[in-house]
């Protein structure tokens, strides 16, 4: 396996890509978990679709677009998303979770129109869909550094303002805390990272990459510090295994990774479950 | 003489057609301990988040520290102890020293790590509501009132002047709330801290307290708590909606 990698472009891009998303889609999963936004990070990545696949639709028929990496739009897209769902979540306060399935069938909606336009991209569309090892490019690992370096800068200046917000978000209002902006640019940054991990783990299974290893993590961990780190080692488990998995029978590695981390949560709740039996036998 | 930490002036609150308050005006001096008390649908909640700069009132003004709020910076010298189970995601992943620790983050400032201290300051304040055993346990495994506690070390360990606490025995049992109101008031004492609270726990807390506000959208009684014991029942019926009745505990409290 060290030696394809070494010699296929194409799988140190695959590789390279999985490895940074694998840190920074658990990283931000586990603040997108505690703050009960899973299903924020599912329509954002339904809004990225649309991105795509009006992109692809353009590279059609507009010259200009022919050239684009399909991924500018989609990150466009996901960032214009977060902020709609923002909008819509403070014009409907006592119903806030109206907006995801507004922007969600939204993103569908614009998705399967430019789909339906566009003619002969089913390859292209089963990879955005599902990932693929094969078609991440040089330009796409460049994207995906970058945004990594944006969601770490952003974690690691604002981390402690993250965590009090995640916790109690009327006590860091009113302790003075930019509560408002911290959400904002956490919005913007969940965006970013949705569309950057869609080329290894695709649209409609990444949002699973940002919550099951935090779903595991949190069974097992004892502070909130171990936990982002548990979420990571579970993250780069399952992207290293399944990228391999993908590889080797050549299938789609957003099953293979999501899968991959479901077998772990469930080790971790078997784990957990002998632990818990253990103690009480001991206690008795 | 020091200013007022709390100078409201003539504030009125309206939620959408329906008036909350109604032209209040008060002070709350440094070193008073005062319970606001009230009916359900008071305004004494939305009358706390004025003070804390949380809603902005519809009509008057507010001073902090003898400051316009609008222009007041140091919320640190301002805890905030909410009602444990509006605000709190009880099943969050967290030890009880990462919740305390989290109280310094406006004092550290934007882009700075928190106080090399952090350790003594959380320890010092844990110290304070007699919860130090409890630094490494996950803030889940706590009872209501051990939570409660911890919330309350979040909101000392910034070494604020001032508390603010809004209904803080809501899901503490009965036994002990007493040792809770205990804690506040030594804590009034013996560190000089200005509290405020919101409660409805009007015969528990009266001897511990130095002033009583009486809300119902307007203030109805703002006084030492010697003058509001000898208010009669018929006074205390009018603005509270019902029938209020003085309950003589063999302790002498009411």
């Amino acid at each position: 396996m060290i030696d394809a990698i070494l010699t296929y472009e194409f799988l140190q891009n695959a590789f390279g890509a999985g490895l940074i998303i694998g840190v920074i889609a658990p990283l931000l999963g586990v603040f997108i978990v505690v703050r009960r936004l899973s299903l924020i990070a599912d329509a954002l990545s339904h809004v990225t679709l649309a991105g795509i696949a009006g992109s692809l639709y353009l590279s059609q028929s507009v010259a200009a677009f022919a050239t684009l990496n399909p991924l500018f739009l989609g990150i466009a897209a996901s960032v214009g998303g977060s902020v709609l769902i923002e909008r819509l979540r403070s014009l409907y306060k006592h119903y806030e979770e109206l907006a995801i399935p507004i922007i969600l069938s939204a993103g569908i909606g614009f998705g399967a129109i430019f789909i339906s336009l566009a003619q002969g991209f089913s390859n292209d569309l089963f990879g955005y869909l599902f990932g693929s090892v094969s078609a991440v490019s040089r330009e796409d690992l460049w994207i995906v550094v970058a945004i990594a370096i944006v969601v770490m800068a952003f974690i690691v200046l604002f981390f402690k303002e993250l965590f009090v917000l995640s916790f109690d978000d009327e006590y860091a209002r009113a302790s003075g805390l930019p509560a408002k902006w911290v959400h904002f640019m956490f919005m913007i940054v969940t965006a970013l990272v949705i569309a950057g991990s869609m080329r290894i783990v695709g649209i409609l299974l990444v949002s699973s990459l940002m919550t099951i290893p935090v779903a595991a993590a949190m069974r097992v961990s004892k502070s909130f510090k171990q936990t982002i780190l548990l979420s990571i080692v579970f993250g780069e488990a399952s992207v290293i295994v399944g990228l391999i998995a993908a590889f080797h029978f050549n299938l789609a590695p957003g099953g293979t990774i999501v899968v991959t981390s479901i077998l772990l949560l469930l080790l971790v709740l078997l784990y957990k479950k002998i632990a818990v039996s253990v103690k009480r036998g001991a206690i008795a | 003489m020091d200013a007022p930490l709390i100078e409201i002036k003539d504030i009125s609150f309206d939620y959408e057609e329906t008036k909350a308050l109604d032209n209040i005006s008060m002070k709350v001096e440094k070193g008073d301990f005062l319970a606001i008390l009230g009916p359900n649908g008071s305004g004494k909640s939305t009358l706390l988040k004025i003070m804390l700069g949380l809603i902005k009132p519809t009509k008057g003004s507010i001073k902090l520290f003898g400051m316009d709020s609008k222009n007041f910076k140091n919320r640190e010298w301002i805890g905030y102890v909410s009602q444990k189970s509006n605000s709190f995601n009880s099943g969050f992943p967290a030890t009880v020293e990462e919740v305390v620790a989290g109280g310094l983050a406006k004092k550290a400032g934007l882009f700075h790590r928190l106080p090399k201290t952090v350790d003594e300051d959380v320890n010092e304040a844990l110290t304070a509501v007699g919860m130090e055993k409890f630094l490494k346990r996950s803030i889940s495994e706590l009872s209501g009132g051990q939570q409660q506690r911890v919330f309350i070390a979040r909101a000392l360990v910034s070494k604020p002047k001032m508390l603010i606490l809004d209904e803080p025995t809501v899901g503490i049992d009965h036994q002990n709330v007493q040792a809770f109101y205990d804690m506040l008031a030594s804590l009034n004492r013996e560190k000089d801290i200005t509290l405020v609270m919101v409660t409805h726990d009007v015969d528990t807390v009266t001897d511990r307290i130095s002033h009583v506000a009486c809300l119902n959208q307007t203030i109805h009684f703002h006084g030492f708590k010697e003058q509001f014991q000898t208010l009669s029942d018929e006074e205390r019926a009018s603005w509270y909606g019902h029938s209020v009745r003085k309950i003589h505990h063999a302790g002498g409290g009411h």
